[in-house]
């Protein structure tokens, strides 16, 4: 086994194209623990953990811009924070203190599992992923990036270097259901934004389904019965109806962290409840 | 470029340190107890969730289960022994002491470092920021209570000590 410290996205690019199959290797979080406990013995390693541009992020009021390498702990507060609310709230809820420190919205990405709470924001977001490799730099949408339990598109000789959003205004918001406050593996979440600029609301649904899942017909049923592009109305029965509609396109398992049942029901209230705070 | 097959350095507690003859698979809390005889980071779950291996990264507080110790190469890390320089406790170490915040003590040294951590960054933490802070440091003994008693003399301490 070799490992590789590259400083700049192009040499880990070509780190990869001389090492197919390489393990890219962000915070840790996810791949330590495989390697810990023998689940994984990669031939070679390539941590980006001192590739600088993958820890820089930009907000402008076009696009925002997040390196693959910005930890959590760097979206809970400041700049990011500001701009993406819904962001800030889902790092909030990652592991622990130590966890958001090395965790990265890349690994998340590229471990892609339907519980990683980085991705209901992107999914809602309407976030493209940004992919480097030795033909240049190739942007998905995040519905196409992931597409199922632990899988997605990106080819074996690309590197994920950022994600980019366009802003939106209104509220947005993240939630989750797990066992406990801290430390804990979400068991249902979701990503709620209202866009007033595209007249639009975006829901997106966390850890009840191979893929993470945007309630696509609850949103466009919503948007038909209320005006968008102002402040939505503080309305019982719509907030009702519209939860119900979400939950109805949610797809959940059985599985040791919960069941389908429960699943179902957690994103109805999580539905509901976000629709009635964006109203205030 | 930088391949690296078995031999590395590491910069622990301020002072280079080579590793040898290892796998280069190996964590950064193997490497500190197994290679560098360093055992006050402690290893119990291996996944990031108990905290017991809390060690500083270039600043940051991070579980070294999860560290692969080949990619820390040029980074400075600190390790529950490295944090009082001339080997005396720390003012946070007394207050653990004299609060009872030890019992068994299997995650008091991750605990320490977590709490040095904090208060460089927060010197006057509210009770909910303690909290947080600590939430990735599992103790399974003092329910905590004279944990975060242990806090809030250190925090008044240093006031003092400032003023």
């Amino acid at each position: 086994m070799s490992v590789h410290m590259p400083t700049t996205v192009d040499e880990a690019v070509a780190l990869l194209a001389d090492n197919p199959g390489a393990r890219l290797l962000s915070g840790g979080t996810d791949t330590m623990v495989e390697v810990n406990f023998n689940h994984l013995k990669p031939e070679t390693v390539i941590g980006l953990r001192r590739v600088e541009s993958l820890r820089d992020y930009r907000v402008s009021s076009e696009r925002i811009e997040i390196g693959a390498g910005v930890p959590y702990s760097r979206m809970e507060t400041g700049p990011l924070a500001d701009a993406l609310p819904a962001l800030a709230a889902a790092a909030r809820t990652v592991g622990s203190p130590q966890i958001r420190a090395a965790g990265t919205l890349g690994g998340n990405l590229g471990t892609c599992s339907p519980a990683g709470d980085g991705l209901p924001v992107l999914a809602a977001l309407d976030a493209d992923v940004n992919l480097r490799s030795p033909r240049g730099l190739r942007s998905v949408p995040f519905a196409e990036f992931m597409v199922g339990v632990k899988r997605n598109s990106r080819l074996a000789d690309e590197i994920i270097e950022s994600v980019s959003i366009v802003p939106t205004r209104g509220y947005q918001d993240y939630a989750k259901v797990g066992v406990r406050n801290a430390m804990v593996i979400s068991v249902a979440s979701v990503c709620f934004v209202h866009d007033r600029n595209t007249a639009s609301v975006r829901i997106a649904l966390g850890a009840v389904g191979p893929t993470i899942i945007r309630a696509r017909e609850a949103e466009s049923w919503l948007t038909g019965q209320v005006d968008a592009a102002a402040t939505l109305p503080n309305d019982e029965n719509i907030a009702s109806e519209f939860a119900r509609r979400v939950a109805a396109e949610a797809r959940p398992i059985d599985d040791h962290r919960s069941t389908s049942a429960y699943r179902r029901h957690a994103i109805q209230t999580l539905a509901r409840r976000l629709y009635i705070r964006s109203t205030k | 470029m930088n391949d690296t097959t078995g031999f590395y350095e590491l910069v622990v507690n301020g002072k280079k340190r080579e590793v040898r003859d290892s796998w280069v698979g190996e964590s950064l809390l193997y490497v500190l107890r197994e290679r560098l005889g360093l055992m006050g980071s402690k290893g119990a779950c291996e996944q990031g969730e108990c905290g017991s291996c809390t060690v500083l990264l270039d600043g940051d507080a991070v579980c070294s289960c999860l560290v692969l110790a080949a990619t820390a190469t040029d980074s400075e890390v600190v390790t529950v022994e490295g944090l009082a320089a001339d080997g005396a406790p720390t003012d946070v170490q007394k207050a653990f002491v004299e609060h009872g915040a030890v019992q068994c003590g299997f995650c008091t040294p991750g605990l320490i470092v977590a709490v040095h951590h904090l208060l460089d960054r927060n010197p006057d933490p509210s009770a909910i920021e303690v909290k947080e802070a600590l939430s990735g440091n599992i103790c399974r003994c003092t329910g905590y209570g004279r944990i975060f008693a242990a806090v809030e003399t250190v925090v008044a301490i240093r006031k003092g000590a400032g003023k």
